[in-house]
């Protein structure tokens, strides 16, 4: 079973979850940007949370099946269609052998998955799917899908119950929850001031490795350069040029730039779905409240497993 | 007063451990020891490791709590002077081509550094090197031990492809692109040799705790290492 690429789209990769246990390789996670989306999108066809799936990125792609198959789009809103049939996130859908399947724009947000029963079938690379594109590993050979390639698909099936989704996902991506971050005390009360009361721009250079921000500029007090040191999934860098950088999925495991504030786990897939242009402003939330929320996400998506 | 160690969060789902505030190879010691237990004795909350000189930061699988990791790092550091681990450093000889087409910047750098081109290979191969540990980006190797003497600022335009092997300096560190990728660095040589294995990490040429020296090679001695 298989489907070909007709159009990729802007920027499309195979993700799951993530490869753990290399960074001390000076290899990052990657993953899906929205990790939430992928799981909720993979239950739905009866997936495990972490079976691969093709993440598009603001423009989606076009793809032919050449077998039958169950199908579910999470995430961000993209126009799309089956066959010239208007289809619907967060629902599973029958596709039929030789349909296509159709992605124009994302609407709201910037990332979209297509998950299909069984999982996408590529090669593990260090025990994981995700394509780190900046490594040039994993995934389809190491870098985003080209149109004419063919992806296996459906070898992994298992017996889980598709779970049917119909809640509404907080996506609101004008507000991003953040904890005070390793060098908070390099700025000072004008600084972090200026940090959460102004609104910053999602920059054009804006990657899996890190969403680059325009706006006020943020200015150490202390020193501009640290002794490098591991950089966490969110962490939000400062270089000297005064313009935060937030360290996404593809992020490099080790800095030495200061660490001003992260993002909350429980709000990383919003920051998946940010794009070029887009305004939003840091929120402050304790570190127990922090870790407070990332338990709560996790159990809902645990509790979907079980209740469905 | 900071007394180290010393454990903080990083993120609601990191944790760093500080040796201390400075770039020592006594730092490294401890970082090497408690990077390598981690790495021998698995625990699943743990999904990451991070060494870097004078820290270790992991990452926590999200549906465990932040302080049971604490505790167990805790417990780790307390008795870290007292932990005995394989001993796998290795002394590794890297051969080198300067200059040429092989290091188009070593022109650059002698000229910068006001010393003769022989003059910098003859520095650039004599020093020992440690490899701190493998970061930033896929398999490179943070290497301390060059001579000041050597210094020069990174390029102001970064070249598009920089080849795998290229030996190159950037203000007082030196390095070897381990893969193929972009870079600002000033390139003044280029071993043969893959320093960083892609399909099997655990068995790269070049780890972490390793003691490094170039060894000067011509570009027939090169061609015959590469094939």
């Amino acid at each position: 079973m298989s489907l070909i690429v007709l159009k990729p789209g802007l920027q499309s990769t195979i993700q799951d979850l993530g490869r753990y246990n290399y960074s001390h390789f000076g290899i990052s996670a990657s993953g899906a940007a929205d990790p939430l989306s992928l799981k909720i999108g993979n239950l739905i066809v009866g997936n495990k949370e972490s079976a691969s799936a093709i993440e598009m990125t603001i423009i989606g792609g076009e793809f032919q099946f050449d077998s039958e198959c169950y199908i579910a789009i999470a995430g961000s809103e993209f126009e799309a269609s089956l066959d010239n049939n208007y289809i619907t996130n967060q629902k599973a859908i029958d596709v039929k052998k030789g349909q296509i399947l159709s992605f124009g724009q994302a609407k709201t947000g910037a990332r979209a998955y297509l998950c299909i029963q069984g999982g996408i079938d590529v090669d593990n690379y260090l025990s994981s799917k995700s394509t780190h594109i900046l490594s040039g590993i994993g995934g389809y050979l190491g870098q985003p899908i080209s149109k004419g390639d063919i992806l296996s698909f459906g070898i992994n099936k298992n017996s889980i119950k598709p779970i049917i989704f119909r809640q509404l996902l907080d996506m609101n991506t004008s507000k991003i929850r953040i904890i005070s971050g390793l060098q908070s005390n390099f700025f000072d009360d004008k600084a972090w001031s200026s940090f959460i009361s102004n609104p910053f721009t999602v920059s054009n250079s804006s990657n899996r490795m890190g969403i680059r921000l325009d706006g006020n500029k943020i200015l150490s007090n202390i020193e501009s350069e640290i002794i490098t040191e591991g950089v966490p999934l969110g962490a939000i860098q400062v270089p000297g040029s005064g313009d935060p950088i937030i360290s996404f999925v593809e992020h490099q495991t080790t800095g030495g730039y200061p660490k001003i504030a992260n993002v909350i786990i429980a709000d990383i897939h919003k920051v998946g779905q940010l794009k070029p242009g887009d305004k939003f402003q840091f929120n402050l939330v304790s570190k127990e409240e922090a870790e407070e929320l990332r338990l709560e996400q996790m159990s809902f998506i645990k509790n979907l497993k079980n209740n469905d | 007063m900071i007394s180290y160690p010393k454990i903080i969060p990083a993120s609601d789902s990191a944790l760093i451990v500080y040796f201390g505030d400075i770039i020592s190879y006594d730092l490294h010691r401890k970082v090497f020891i408690l990077t390598k237990y981690l790495i021998d004795n698995p625990k699943n909350d743990i999904i990451n490791i991070h060494p870097a000189y004078n820290s270790v930061m992991v990452s926590i699988e999200p549906s465990s709590r932040l302080s049971k990791t604490q505790e167990y790092l805790n417990k780790i550091i307390h008795d870290i002077d007292n932990i005995e681990i394989a001993n796998e450093i290795s002394e590794v000889e890297i051969p080198v081509v300067y200059g040429g087409e092989f290091g188009p910047d070593l022109d650059k750098v002698a000229k910068h550094c006001g010393l003769s081109i022989d003059e910098v290979i003859k520095q650039h191969s004599s020093a020992e090197y440690l490899v701190y540990f493998i970061g930033f980006s896929i398999g490179f190797p943070y290497l301390g031990g060059m001579d000041n003497s050597l210094a020069t600022p990174r390029l102001e335009i970064p070249r598009k492809s920089v080849p795998k092997g290229a030996v190159a300096i950037a203000g007082s560190q030196t390095g070897i692109y381990p893969l193929s990728s972009p870079g600002g660095w000033n390139l003044i040589g280029r071993t043969p040799n893959s320093i960083f294995n892609v399909d099997n990490p655990k068995e790269s040429m070049l780890k972490m705790g390793d003691i490094l020296r170039f060894k000067s090679i011509n570009t027939e001695e090169y061609e015959a290492t590469f094939l």
